[in-house]
C-alpha cells in the first residue's frame, strides 16, 4: 500500500513542481510563435515537440499545470470552506429543520448534472478561469457537506463527545474542538479526490472553450486546438492528455495511499 | 411502502419545482437581451420593441416563468428564437441521438464492469486482481474526450473501422449504430472503471458474510457461490451507482458530442448558448435535470423494493 503513496506523491509532486518552476522559468516563451518549426515531433531542442504555431509543448504544459492546479485548488477550497461548516452544523443539529434544509439543498445540487451547470454558469457569465472555478467549486460544497456530516454524525454518538456536552461545552465548540480534528483524515482524502476531479472538470471546460482564455495556456484548450491536426501530428494531442492522466492518476493514488496510511483499519481492505 | 412512496413523490415534485426556478433565474436573470442580440447593434429602437413584444420579453419576469412552467406541463416548451420551431420538437429530435448514446454507453459500462469486478473479487490479492485495479485507476484518470480523440486516431483514421464523426440519422440503423459506437466507448470507459471498483468492494463485502460460508459448506463451488449468492446481494450498491452514472453519462455526452459532431442535446445547448436562444437553453437544462431527478427517484424505489429495511430510513 505504501507503493500507491509513493507513486502518487511523485506524480502529483511532478505536476506541482512543473507549475512552480513555470512561475520563474520555462524552456521557451509560451507566447512566442515560431511558425518555421511548427508541428515538430520531440527533438533535442523541443523535448515534447512543438504545436501548430511552433510553440514549445513542454513549456505550454508547464504553464498549463499552473492553470489546472490553481483552478482545482481554489475550487476545493471553496467546497471545503462552505461545505465543512455546513456539514458540521447539520450534524450538530441532527434531525432539525436546519439539517433537513441543508441536506435537501445538497440533493438539489446533486440533481444537476455538474457539467451542465458549469457550462450554464460559464456561458451566462462569460467564459473565464474564475467562472470555471466557481462552477466547479459549487459542486464541491455538497460533497464536503455530506462527508463531513456523515463523519460527524457517528462521532456525536461517542462517549467522549457526550462527556464534553455534560462538561458544558456548546455544540459549536464541540464541533470545532473535537469533531473537526477527528474527521480531518476523511476531509484530506476527500480533498485529493475532489482535486483530481477538479482537474478533469477544468480540462473539460477549457476543451469546450469555457475555461481559461488565451493566451493563458491550459491543458484542455491545448487538446481542443490539437483536435484538428491530430492526424498530422498526434503528439500535439497525446502530450497534454498524458499530462492530465498522470496528474489525475497521481492524485488518486495519493488519496488512496493517504486513506490507508491515515486509517490503519482500512489497510489492505479496499485498495 | 405507501407512505414512503408519497414522501418521495413530494420530494420529487419539490425538487423539480425548485430546479425550474433556479434554471430560469440563472438563464433569464443574466444581462444580455436576446432581442438586441438577434438584431445586432444597429437595430432601430422600435423594431427592437416590436421583436421584444413578439418574443414575450416585455412581460414581467415572474409571468414569463409561470408561462414557461405551465407550458411544460402540456409539453409546450415555447418557440425557439433562432430556429423558429417549437422547442419540444427540437429537443425530441436531439434526444433521438443523446438517449441511445447514453443507453449504449451504460450497457457497455455494465458489460465491461461485471466480468472485471467478478474476476477482481474472485481472485482478490492475486495478479489478475492487481491488473484489473490498475486498469480502473487508469480508466478513472483518463478524460473521456481525450480518450475519444485517441479512438478516432486509431479506429477511424488509421484503420477506418468507424466513422470519425457525424451522424447519418436513424433511417439507416446500422450506420447510425456505427456512428455511435466510438462515442459510446469513450463515454463508457471511465464509468466502467468506477463501476468495477464499486462491484469489487461490494462483492468482497458480501463474500465475508455467513450465508456465503453456508453456501460453501453446502458444497457450492467458489464460482457458484460468487455468481449465485454474492453477486445478487452486491448488486444493490451497484444499482445506486448506475442511477448516478446516468447523469454523468448525459452530461459527459455534451462534451463527447462535440468531439464527434453528433447532433445531440449537447451540441444543441452549445449552439443555443452562443446564439442566446435562452428558451432552448433553459428547456434543455430542465429536461436533463428532469431525467436525472426521475432516474434517482426510480433508483430509490427499486432500492426500497429490493431491500425493505431501507423504506423506513429515508
Amino acid at each position: 500500500m505504501k507503493l500507491s503513496l509513493i507513486i502518487g506523491g511523485c506524480l502529483s509532486g511532478m505536476a506541482l513542481l512543473a507549475a512552480l518552476i513555470s512561475l520563474v522559468w520555462t524552456p521557451y516563451d509560451v507566447t512566442a510563435l515560431d511558425i518555421a518549426h511548427k508541428l515538430q515531433g520531440p527533438t533535442a531542442a523541443h523535448w515534447l515537440g512543438t504545436d501548430h504555431f511552433g510553440r514549445d509543448i513542454a513549456s505550454m504544459l508547464m504553464t498549463g499545470a499552473r492553470t489546472s492546479l490553481a483552478v482545482a485548488l481554489v475550487a476545493v477550497t471553496i467546497g471545503m470552506g462552505l461545505g465543512v461548516p455546513l456539514g458540521l452544523w447539520a450534524a450538530a443539529r441532527r434531525g432539525s429543520w436546519l439539517d433537513e434544509g441543508i441536506m435537501r439543498a445538497n440533493d438539489l445540487i446533486f440533481a444537476f448534472p455538474s457539467l451542465v451547470i458549469a457550462i450554464l454558469i460559464t456561458a451566462t457569465f462569460g467564459p473565464s478561469a474564475t467562472n470555471a472555478i466557481i462552477a466547479i467549486g459549487i459542486f464541491n460544497i455538497p460533497v464536503f457537506a455530506r462527508v463531513t456530516r456523515a463523519g460527524a454524525l457517528s462521532l456525536w454518538q461517542l462517549d467522549y463527545i457526550r462527556a464534553a456536552q455534560v462538561a458544558g461545552k456548546g455544540r459549536t465548540r464541540i464541533s470545532g474542538e473535537h469533531i473537526l480534528p477527528n474527521i480531518a483524515n476523511l476531509l484530506i482524502v476527500q480533498s485529493t479526490i475532489q482535486f483530481s476531479l477538479g482537474i478533469l472538470a477544468e480540462a473539460g471546460l477549457s476543451y469546450v472553450g469555457l475555461g481559461a482564455q488565451p493566451p493563458t495556456p491550459s491543458w484542455g484548450r491545448m487538446l481542443a486546438e490539437a483536435q484538428t491536426m491530430v492526424t498530422l501530428a498526434p503528439h500535439v494531442a497525446i502530450m497534454p492528455g498524458l499530462a492530465i492522466v498522470l496528474t489525475v492518476l497521481g492524485l488518486n493514488l495519493l488519496g488512496d495511499g493517504l486513506r490507508d496510511a491515515l486509517d490503519p483499519r482500512l489497510r489492505g481492505r479496499l485498495a | 411502502m405507501r407512505r414512503y412512496l408519497f414522501r418521495r413523490l413530494i420530494i420529487l415534485l419539490a425538487s423539480l419545482w425548485v430546479a425550474s426556478g433556479v434554471i430560469f433565474l440563472l438563464v433569464e436573470g443574466v444581462p444580455g437581451d436576446p432581442a438586441s442580440f438577434m438584431l445586432g447593434v444597429n437595430a432601430a429602437p422600435d423594431t427592437l420593441v416590436a421583436l421584444r413584444a413578439q418574443m414575450g420579453l416585455d412581460q414581467p419576469f415572474v409571468w414569463r416563468y409561470l408561462h414557461w412552467l405551465g407550458g411544460m406541463f402540456s409539453g409546450d416548451f415555447g418557440t425557439s428564437f433562432t430556429y423558429k420551431v417549437p422547442v419540444a420538437g427540437l429537443i425530441a429530435a436531439r434526444l433521438a441521438v443523446s438517449l441511445p448514446l447514453a443507453g449504449i454507453a451504460l450497457c457497455l459500462s455494465v458489460a465491461l464492469a461485471l466480468p472485471m469486478g467478478l474476476i477482481a473479487a474472485a481472485r482478490r490479492g492475486r495478479i489478475s486482481d492487481g491488473a484489473v485495479m490498475a486498469g480502473t485507476q487508469l480508466g478513472i484518470a483518463v478524460p473521456n474526450f481525450w480518450f475519444a480523440m485517441l479512438l478516432v486516431l486509431l479506429l477511424a483514421v488509421r484503420w477506418q473501422f468507424f466513422p470519425a464523426g457525424g451522424f447519418p440519422g436513424w433511417s439507416d440503423p446500422l450506420a447510425a449504430l456505427r456512428a455511435l459506437t466510438l462515442p459510446a466507448i469513450a463515454l463508457a470507459l471511465p464509468q466502467a472503471a468506477i463501476l468495477t471498483r464499486v462491484l469489487r468492494s461490494a462483492l468482497i463485502e458480501t463474500l465475508g458474510q455467513d450465508y456465503i460460508r453456508t453456501a460453501r459448506a453446502k458444497g457450492l463451488s467458489r464460482a457458484r457461490a460468487l455468481t449465485r449468492h454474492a453477486l445478487r446481494n452486491a448488486l444493490i450498491p451497484v444499482l445506486t451507482i448506475l442511477g448516478l452514472q446516468f447523469s454523468f453519462l448525459l452530461a459527459g455526452a455534451i462534451i463527447i458530442e462535440n468531439v464527434f459532431y453528433l447532433p445531440g442535446l449537447g451540441r444543441l445547448i452549445f449552439q443555443a448558448i452562443t446564439q442566446r436562444d435562452l428558451i432552448v437553453v433553459e428547456s434543455v437544462v430542465m429536461v436533463l435535470v428532469f431525467a436525472v431527478i426521475m432516474v434517482n427517484f426510480l433508483t430509490d424505489l427499486a432500492y426500497a423494493a429490493v431491500d425493505p429495511r431501507l423504506r423506513r430510513r429515508i
